[in-house]
Order: C-alpha cells, then structure tokens, then sequence
C-alpha cells in the first residue's frame, strides 16, 4: 500500500487543507513512511481472531434519560468566534 | 402523458426524531422551543477531549421502532463517525452507524387503490440531529442554534419498491402511524419530527436495470412530498423522451414555485471516510433485551385494523381510517366501554368528528371529546333520551367542554318530549294555524306533512320525539 500525491491532495480538500507542493511532496512521504511502519503489524497472524474496533473489553456503556444541566450562555459562546443574538454567527455556506 | 412508458423506481429516507428527554449522547434537555443555544454542552458542541455516553432510552425506543417495522435486530451494533464539514455540525462529524446498524430487513404493507403491497425496508439506524442554520446579512452569514444537535434520530431507508407518489405517501403515512403507535416519536412533518428525502428514477416498462436518479431533499409535507415526486416524474420523462440523460444530483423542491431546482455546487461526491468512533464502545444486543422490547411493542395499526374488520364489523374502510391514528383507534375502543353499538360509535368518528376536526384544521388532542362522552351520548341516543338531532349539539359542546353528555342534557333542558299529551297539544296548535297546508295534505299533497313536522319540531325547540311527532300529526290530520 503507498500514498500518492493525488490522495493527499483529495484528503486536503476534504480537510479544507490548503498545500502548497512542497508541503504536498513532504506529507505524501511522511504518510508513506507511518504507513510503512504500520504495515509491520501484518506479518502477525491474525487467522483466528476476530476483528475488532476497540482495545478495550467493554460494551454497552450507557447513560439513563436524565436531564442534566447544561452550560450557561456566557460559557456556551466563549469559544464563539462571532456571536449575534444567543446564536454562533458564521460565514454563510452557500448551496 | 409521458410518465405511462416509464415505470417509476422510488426509495425513501426517513429521519424520525426519538423523543427521549435528553440528547442521545449527552444530558442536555431535547425540549423544542428553547431560546437558542440554551440545551448545550462541551458535549454536544464539540469541544476537545469530550466523552459522550450514549442514552439508554434512545437505543430502546430504535429497537422498538425497528422491530415494529418487522427489521431483525442484530446482536452487535455500533457507532461510526460520518465526516463532512457544515456549520450545523460543531464536530465536524456526525455520529452514526454505518455496517451495523439497529435494524436490517424489514418490511410494512401499504394499501393504494384497494391493493395491498409489501414495501422492504433496508435498515434502521440510530444516529445524532444537526443544529438550525439562519441566514442572515443578505445571506452573507447564518446564524447557529445547536439546541437540536444530538437529538436521537432514526434513519428509515426503504428498498426501491415504491412505484408511485401516492405509493410514497401511503407509505409515509403507515410509518408514522407505526410510530405513533409505539410511542417513540410525535412524527411530525411540519415541525420537522418527521423528515423524508426520495430517491426516484425511470425506466422503460420491462428494463431491469434502474434508470439514472435524482435526491430529492427539503419536501417538508406528506403533500410536498407527492408534489415533489410528481414533478420531478414528470421532468425525468420529458428528458427521457427527448432522448436525453438524467443527471445523478442532488434535487431541492421548492414549495412556492413548484418545482425541483438542482443543488449545485453538491456535483462533489461524497466521501464521508465514515471510520468506527473511537469514544462509543459496541452495543451487545442479547435476546432478553430484545424480548424486553419486544414485550412493550403495542398492537399495530394492520392488527387493529383487521380487529375491527373482524370482531367489530366495521367496514375496511372505516376501519383503515380509524386505526390510521393511534388516538381515534383509542378514542373508538374507550367509547365501547359505554356502549356496545361498535357501528354507532364509527359513524360518529367518520362524520361528525372527522368533519369537525377536517373543517376547522383541528388534531383530536385539540378537542376535549372522551370516549366515554362518545359512548353515554349513543347510549342516550338509544334510549330515546335524545333525538339525533338534539345528538349534534350535544356532540358540539362535547367537543368543545368535554363534559358528559348527561350534564349537557340537564344544563341545557334537552331531553327529548315523549310525552304523547305534551307533543298532542303542540301538533293540534300547528294543525289549528296552518290550514292551507292541512288542505294540501287532504287534498292528497302528502308532502304537505313536512311542513307541519316541521313547525311542530320549531315549536317544541327540536326537542319534540320526531317518530312520535309524526305519528300524531297523522292521526289528527285523519281524524
């Protein structure tokens, strides 16, 4: 498996990545490079165990129906880069 | 029309919002109408380095759904992060379940034209709400409400089996019913409880292969949504007729105007890289959990409709209208407790009630009318207490007051007069004053008779017993 560079370049724009080609060419060969090292883990033999998406050995964590406080208003928009009338304010997305 | 030659290939999407009092992955309330912003938290805003715990009543209420649509409930389930950026989602991804979801491989019949027919559905799966988008400036800038985000939804996607847009609606009117009957959802399409996007494609009678489709998105009623499969049929054929190419797109209905118009600058393809989310741990599904479900799954409208067909002798169309509303179906039964007269009892529902409600654009939780009201009210009817006449009004106020047709009665002085004496003295008053029409009947004008009822029912205040009125009359008029 290797990466080139028209898949960086499709990852970035998903991304909202703006590269230039120097960056372009340094991060196709560093992704190449982690690649590489993960793809030590194939030379164990995993025939007979099952796949899985977690390290860890728990299931269903799980909450019950209960309303919690939320956060006050001055905290919620903290983080806001622009705010107008209790709301986020954005750029508008246009479609 | 163009559309005969084409056969029409239709799939829908339906999110169904659960209503559990807090969001799916965090505590924050799902009450609607909030001032914006108000129902947030590092949670469901998206901060770094949150956790979010998934909410045990969301994942009851998608099994309950799901197994109501007759889905097979897998025994392992999880959760898969779908990635796209918008303003609506502060995480930049939504949470959803992407291989495993909640439930595969159902199925719900639908009657159009008389007709029965099995409508697949693929899956069921559990996911997260996006927030509410304003634009402002000109629609240079929108404004954000994540109150919304993180409400539990379920995504409904049907097989391609629905031919036409009547087939759409009857199958979105079935679905809501089914969940309203299971109590997991208020399903309403207007406040957007309820939301559907249609998949829809043509192709010559007799060709297998599917034609090329177009999304169609924001139809915002179960009438937008015929409207909208209406034109866009209708737009797919005429190209095809041209010998042209349908474009795959997203499409957006505009209510106002009419039409689909596409939605440019969406041409991208989508690629939502969805990946396991590393934050929610698989769902175990053993089978005790499942007959807990399955247990709590009420009598659905198909079963209560052949019930009525069957132990009620209700005809299948009385029958399918009443049980297409959990709410008629129990105001129907609640009234059988009070009187045995199933027939009486659908009659009023059908007429009175329905036209009620239809006039005056009115939900059943809008009037105050009880099954027991319903059913004492056919019983005094019965008895001759009232006259159907005098039924009406006493029905209007029950609508209205909700008190007990007894009381109404009492209050307002309207038992019926059966007394022989009582209407005798009436009926020989209006013979006495109205002697043209007395010579019209003896001369042989029976219809003459009418008009004597008539007056003898306005002098008595409707109150007289019109059998009885009749009667009289004819006695006197012959005597």
């Amino acid at each position: 498996m290797s990466i080139q560079t028209k898949d960086v370049e499709h990852v970035a724009k998903l991304a909202r990545l703006h590269l230039t080609d120097e960056e372009r060419d340094m991060f196709t060969e560093q992704l190449n490079a982690i690649l590489q090292y993960a793809e030590k883990l194939n030379e164990l033999n995993t025939d007979d165990i099952a796949p899985t998406t977690h390290v860890l050995h728990l299931s269903n964590v799980m909450r019950e129906d209960e309303v919690k406080d939320s956060l006050p208003p001055e905290k919620v928009f903290r983080n806001a880069p622009d705010e107008e009338d209790g709301q986020f304010k954005v750029p508008a997305v246009l479609e | 029309m163009s559309t005969s030659k084409y056969e029409t290939v239709i799939g829908l999407e339906v999110h169904v919002e659960l209503h559990t009092k807090t969001k799916i992955f965090c505590g924050c309330s799902t009450e609607f109408g909030a001032p914006p912003n108000t129902h947030t938290c590092p949670v469901c805003l998206g901060h770094p380095g949150v956790l979010p715990v998934l909410n045990r009543q969301a994942v009851d209420y998608a099994m309950k759904a799901a197994m109501a649509l007759n889905c097979e409930i897998g025994d392992v389930s999880k959760f898969d992060r779908k990635n796209y950026f918008y303003p609506d989602s502060p995480k930049a991804y939504q949470i959803s379940q992407y291989d495993q979801p909640i439930g595969l491989n159902g199925y719900i019949d639908i009657e159009v034209d008389g007709k029965t027919k099995r409508i697949g559905i693929t899956r069921l799966h559990l996911e997260e709400d996006a927030g509410k988008l304003t634009h402002v400036d000109g629609g240079y800038a929108s404004l954000v409400d994540f109150n919304r985000v993180g409400t539990p939804l379920v995504e409904i996607v049907s097989e391609p089996d629905i031919s036409s847009p009547e087939e759409a609606r009857a199958y979105l009117e079935k679905l809501r019913a089914i969940m309203l009957y299971c109590e997991v959802s208020d399903v309403k399409m207007e406040e957007g409880s309820m939301r559907c996007d249609a998949n829809i494609s043509l192709r010559p009678h007799g060709q297998k292969e599917f034609g090329t489709r177009a999304e169609l998105k924001n139809m915002n009623s179960f009438r937008g949504v015929v409207r909208g499969l209406e034109y866009e049929q209708l737009r797919q054929a005429e190209i095809l007729d041209e010998g042209g190419e349908v474009v795959q797109e997203t499409r957006r209905w505009d209510e106002t105007q009419g039409k689909t118009f596409s939605m440019r600058g969406k041409e991208e393809a989508h690629d939502y890289r969805y990946f396991p989310d590393p934050d929610l741990v698989t769902l175990h599904i053993d089978q005790a959990w499942k007959d807990r479900i399955r247990v709590s799954i009420p009598e659905l409208p198909d079963a209560r409709k052949a019930r009525y067909t069957s132990e009620y002798g209700l005809p299948e169309y009385d029958a399918g209208v009443i049980t297409s509303s959990k709410a008629l179906a129990d105001l129907f039964e609640s009234s059988l407790a009070y009187t045995k007269d199933a027939k009486a009892v659908s009659n009023w529902i059908m007429g009175d009630l329905l036209g009620y409600l239809n006039s005056n654009s009115l939900e059943l939780s809008d009037v105050k009318l009880t099954g027991q009201g319903l059913g004492e009210m056919i019983g005094l009817l019965e008895k001759g207490t009232i006259s159907s006449k005098i039924a009406k009004t006493v029905f209007k106020e029950m609508l209205q007051s909700g008190k007990l047709p007894q009381q109404i009665v009492e209050e307002q002085g309207l038992v019926q007069i059966s007394d022989e004496g009582a209407i005798l003295a009436i009926v020989q008053e209006v013979v006495a004053n109205n002697p043209a029409s007395v010579e019209d009947y003896k001369a042989g004008k029976e219809k003459a008779i009418g008009f004597l009822v008539g007056q003898v029912m306005k002098q008595s205040k409707g109150k007289a017993n019109p059998g009885l009125v009749n009667k009289l009359l004819v006695e006197v008029l012959k005597g």
